[in-house]
């Protein structure tokens, strides 16, 4: 059983020890990190420590996005992901919304902060025009200024609240996707405050996406210490679901490779090749933040394109 | 020369609806009755749907809900991550478990997960979610033609039938290769009318033929029913209403869009 002293130590050659290896099964979700590690916003729990002037990943390429949402259909993706970063800093976001809508359902991660009426007005048109689904999800931290702006930054919360009404405005409806920062048993109560500030703020039929703390980026520095979990390992994966994790069905490309999931991408050992073409077909679950995806199931997707239930195969 | 199959999905103890399609099938003449899982839930007196499902000889796969029931577990374990909708399936599920005798639960532990049919040169496959997972949710607007492509081409079938979302759709994906979802009988699929639905399939070597049936029944008794074993006042809305109004979650952006709330 490796605890996370232990890793270093136990990792030979590149191999990990006792960690257990999930293959790809299926390539059901394609993430796309648009705009790499830059963001306009820095909030104190970023996962990839996005932020202003952050180049550790750069900007994707239309031929990048064009090449390999090709390869994916040619691979039977099921659901396109757009993030970063924050995705529309790329003046050519929207035209690749229109383009992977003609082969997939759609989503984009988006801190709400740059969505002014054009904006919505083409978001609407391209959802309307399309098949398949668009998501937009819009993160936000509190259901009151001084809670969210104190994570996300001054001025983010009215910034939010304003997109989040013109969206609605426009037809749509955006995923309000927040970070667990209470304690658990007061999820009732939070659940609430967001749902009523989200209607008061003019968006009459809010939908929200709730997600855990993550143990990565900035959040790892908040939080250290504060406590210890436990990596994944092959006993805890007998007689578990591992469609539930999310490198069994996804993967990311970004602008240094293909990596394993949207949560690793600062660590090196998780990139998997150059391209979905070349990469390796299996990972090992060596981190932190796999024990998140164990615990709390693939998070990172849209609650429509997971399974009903828990961890227990069927 | 064809062959005709009627194809039930989730009854969620809807015993009304499901005895009106029996009666519109007999009516109209099928050469089977098949029922993709889902028995119980939502829906009042849980024990009255088995006897006409074994009498109109229906032959049933077991759907995730079944599933829980016949393992003796004591939630649906459907993981919900908002709270409120985790409130609703859990007094959904301690009611069936409650009101579901234990031959009934027997049974159900009997049943197949899956079922293979060879059907005039056609190879179905009927199964509850999808053929790789009995739980998993599958959109019309969510599930792009390679995706089914690649789902059809796994499972070795022409054509899947599957229910568990709630809400009928069909694609032909190429010549002879379709995905069906047959719809529910145990309450309406969030479009404001009080109707329910199943498929008729119409089979021959160079046909298939999708027909989604609706069926009219006594919704306002089923209310009552409701009523009297103290169901959520919010489930007989949404039989009375045809909108969903509880585990709205589930739904992507273009089907939630299209409901009430």
């Amino acid at each position: 059983m490796l605890s996370a002293d232990k890793t270093v130590k136990s990792q030979i050659g590149g191999f990990c020890l006792g960690c257990p290896r999930v293959e790809l099964k299926h390539l059901d979700h394609l993430w796309f990190q648009v705009t790499g590690t830059l963001c306009n916003l820095a909030c104190s729990h970023c996962f990839n420590s996005s932020g202003p002037g952050v180049r550790t990943f750069d900007f994707l390429s239309r031929e990048t996005i064009q090449s390999e949402l090709r390869r994916a259909v040619q691979f039977g993706v099921r659901e396109i992901f757009f993030t970063g970063g924050e995705p529309f800093l790329h003046k050519e976001l929207l035209e690749f919304l229109a383009l992977s809508l003609q082969y997939a359902p759609t989503t984009v991660l988006t801190n709400g902060t740059l969505v002014p009426e054009h904006l919505a007005e083409s978001l609407a048109k391209i959802e309307k025009a399309s098949r398949y689904s668009l998501e937009i999800r819009i993160s936000l931290d509190g259901y009151t200024e001084e809670m969210n702006d104190l994570i996300r930054g001054e001025g983010v919360f009215s910034k939010v609240l304003a997109a989040t009404a013109r969206l609605s405005r426009h037809g749509l409806l955006p995923l309000i996707t927040i970070v667990r920062t209470w304690p658990e048993n007061d999820e009732l109560s939070a659940i609430a405050g967001f749902m009523q500030m989200l209607k008061e703020a003019g968006y009459s039929r809010p939908r929200i996406k709730i997600l855990p703390p993550l143990p990565l980026g900035r959040e790892l520095t908040r939080i250290e210490g504060a406590h210890q979990e436990a990596l994944v390992t092959e006993e805890m994966l007998r007689g578990f679901d591992r469609d539930l994790l999310m490198c069994s069905n996804s993967r990311i490309v970004t602008d240094r490779g293909v990596w394993v999931c949207p949560l690793l991408v600062e660590k090196p050992d998780a990139r998997l090749g150059d391209s979905l073409e070349n990469s390796a077909p299996a990972f090992e679950l060596r981190h932190r933040a796999c024990h998140t995806c164990y615990e709390y199931g693939t998070f990172c997707q849209n609650i429509s394109g997971t399974v009903e239930g828990t961890g227990k195969e069927l | 020369m064809s062959t005709r199959l009627a194809l039930l999905g989730g009854i969620y103890s809807n015993y009304r609806a499901l005895q009106a399609a029996l009666t519109h099938v007999k009516t109209r003449g099928a050469d089977g009755i098949y029922c993709l899982g889902d028995l119980g839930a939502f829906g009042p007196y849980p024990d009255r749907v088995f006897p006409l499902l074994r009498d109109a000889k229906v032959r049933c796969i077991q759907g995730n809900y079944d599933n829980s029931l016949a393992g003796g577990l004591e939630d649906c374990q459907c993981g919900y991550t908002d709270p409120r909708d985790n409130h609703f399936a859990r007094i959904s599920y301690r009611y069936t478990n409650e009101n579901t005798s234990s031959e009934n639960k027997a049974w159900m532990r009997g049943l197949p997960h899956q079922l293979r049919l060879e059907v005039e040169g056609h190879k179905l496959l009927l199964c509850h979610g999808s053929p790789r997972k009995m739980n998993e949710f599958v959109w019309n607007t969510t599930s792009p033609d390679q995706f089914l492509g690649h789902l059809l081409q796994d499972a070795e079938a022409d054509v899947v039938c599957a229910t568990h979302t709630g809400i009928k759709w069909h694609r032909q994906i190429a010549p002879g290769k379709h995905w069906i979802n047959v719809g529910v009988l145990g309450r309406p699929e969030n479009d404001g009318a009080t109707n329910v639905w199943y498929t008729m399939l119409d089979l021959a070597p160079a046909r298939v033929n999708v027909e989604f049936v609706p069926v009219i029944y006594d919704d306002g008794s089923l209310a009552q029913d409701m009523r009297e074993e103290r169901l959520p006042q919010e489930f007989i809305d949404t039989i009375l209403t045809g909108w969903w109004t509880t585990c709205l979650e589930i739904l992507p952006h273009k089907e939630r869009a299209s409901g009430k709330f």
